[in-house]
């Protein structure tokens, strides 16, 4: 644990030390600052549910971003056999960047706060969703943080493990959106599949134990996948 | 200290590393010596625990590779070809990283960081980005790197490959000098490098170990047979043969050189557990032909490397 701790510390002061970061946090503002506030005046509704209802779209974008270079950089440089020859085991380092991706979502929703505490100014605002809001981007954050960690391990070009992250949580952004594809007889599981349907129960503050059982297990699923990839170099 | 049992490595169907044993002693500076596409590195990279072997198994000071990776690790240092480094990160911020994972203390990790930065010379790139320092820099780095937590065994892939004369010199003589208290494996091809800093050296050709010993043993071992080169003015190859060929011992004489030369060059081969030159000198001393030249040739590593490593 301590060994996850030490790489977590780097990679996430790594974020900060290059300009990744400020070009992604920025991006990320600017888009979701327009697309909620442009229209919040013309609703007339103290509610968070346009920044939050767009999340999982910007998110499928941004998020790879983030974990892009976390396994593609050390492949393609080869600093990976030097951290696997130190003693930390493929679990630790795979825990590490995953909680400094994590961490790093947090620290990029950090700012949106503002949204709601300009809210309470001018109107009533109810907090239910916003906790939920909140706790539903870190989860769903957290789930694409693994996809986007698993498509980096897969590849050694940054730019590929972006795409290929990238393609799965868009799909799995909008696959409930596309259910008259499917054959009616899987269609619950497809529509089980969805993460954008799983956030917008949690958005709306009905914490539903199948909704964080949902994210949970793609995390789980995801980085299992990551470390299978990574044992298949050796 | 190391003990390696027929390790075997293959990547998918191409077998790398074919059923190598080998035992290290404590205190040993063995050099492993090889074409390229040998086996080196494989075989480096499963001593340190990061591949894990198809078959056979290293067992460091009684702990298992395939058991006690993890505590085997902390016994190795290692430094990979080319020092891959985080490009990104200062010098002394990827130092204070390693230590960190390296479990040393907060105390300790500053003064551990010094020791190493004057043994290896970064006092002065502490500051500068990795990525932007010269190969030789970045070499010294990845060294400080490997010596962080004061390892029994260095292991080394190449750690003078793509230096300049002078920086091989140094990390030569840096080798040299922890060497005296550590077990040390490197691989290389450049075989003077192995002669001056190696007690023992290792040949793999193909995945196998095709030599094993000391420069001498596997020098003498080498030589089956010995060569000597004569030079002779007023003479004639017919008659100098005949002179020479009733000696006891005498595999082959064969000319040498071209017919217009003015003096007869004959190579003269004979058994290596003998010494001839005795005899022929005297055969040929009662003749009233001058002797230009009369050398016998020197067995060098790079003539036996050519030997046991030719293609078939």
């Amino acid at each position: 644990m301590k060994q996850v701790t030490h790489i977590f510390k780097k990679e996430f002061r790594d974020y900060f030390v290059s300009p990744i970061a400020y070009i992604v946090i920025s991006i990320f503002l600017v888009v979701t600052g327009w697309f909620f506030f442009s229209t919040f005046f013309l609703y007339d509704q103290a509610t968070l549910r346009n920044f939050l209802s767009l999340l999982p779209l910007t998110f499928s974008f941004v998020v790879p971003a983030v974990t892009m270079r976390l396994f593609s950089e050390e492949l393609s440089i080869g600093s990976y056999e030097v951290l696997l020859t130190m003693p930390v085991t493929p679990v630790d380092v795979i825990l590490g960047k995953f909680f400094a991706s994590v961490a790093f979502i947090a620290a990029m929703l950090l700012p949106t706060l503002c949204y709601p505490l300009t809210i309470i100014f001018i109107g009533q605002l109810d907090w239910g969703p916003v906790i939920g809001g909140y706790m539903g981007a870190v989860l769903l954050g957290g789930a694409f943080s693994a996809i986007g960690i698993f498509s980096s391990a897969i590849t050694r070009n940054q730019i590929i493990a972006f795409i290929i992250g990238m393609a799965i949580c868009f799909t799995m952004t909008l696959i409930d959106k596309m259910l008259f594809f499917f054959p009616a007889s899987i269609l619950s599981v497809i529509n089980y599949l969805g993460a954008d349907s799983h956030f917008k129960n949690i958005s709306k503050g009905i914490i539903d134990s199948r909704d964080v059982l949902y994210f949970l297990s793609v995390m789980f699923v995801a980085l299992y996948a990551s470390r299978l990839a990574m044992q298949e170099k050796k | 200290m190391i003990h390696v049992e027929n390790l075997t490595k293959y990547y998918h169907d191409f077998c790398a590393v074919d059923q190598i044993s080998l035992d290290i002693r404590k205190g040993e500076i063995v050099g492993l010596l090889g074409p390229n596409g040998a086996g080196k590195t494989t075989t480096l990279r499963m001593l340190t625990g990061y591949f894990s072997p198809t078959a056979g198994d290293i067992r460091v000071k009684d702990l298992s590779i395939r058991e006690d990776t993890l505590e085997i690790k902390k016994l190795i240092g290692y430094l990979p070809e080319s020092a891959p480094l985080y490009h990104s990160m200062l010098v002394y911020d990827y130092l204070d990283y390693v230590a960190s994972i390296r479990g040393l203390e907060k105390d300790r990790k500053l003064s551990r960081i010094r020791e190493l930065s004057r043994l290896c010379g970064l006092s002065d790139i502490m500051h500068r980005t990795i990525g932007e320092l010269s190969k030789g820099l970045k070499q010294r780095v990845g060294l400080a790197h490997a010596l962080m937590n004061d390892p029994e065994i260095l292991i080394l892939d190449e750690p003078t490959s793509g230096l300049d004369p002078n920086q091989i010199v140094e990390i030569r003589k840096i080798i040299k000098q922890i060497g005296k208290e550590k077990t040390i494996i490197l691989s290389t091809h450049i075989l003077s490098e192995a002669e001056a800093t190696c007690d023992r050296i290792v040949i793999i050709n193909k995945g196998k170990i095709v030599a094993d010993g000391s420069t001498n043993t596997i020098k003498h071992s080498a030589s089956g047979e010995n060569i000597i080169h004569i030079s002779l003015v007023k003479a004639d190859f017919k008659a100098v043969k005949d002179a020479i060929q009733m000696i006891d011992g005498i595999v082959s004489i064969e000319k040498d050189g071209s017919e217009e030369d003015e003096a007869v060059n004959i190579r003269v081969r004979y058994d290596g557990d003998t010494d001839l030159r005795e005899q022929i000198y005297e055969a040929i001393k009662s003749t009233d032909w001058v002797v230009m030249d009369f050398h016998q040739e020197t067995v060098t590593l790079e003539n036996i490397f050519r030997e046991l490593t030719k293609e078939n």
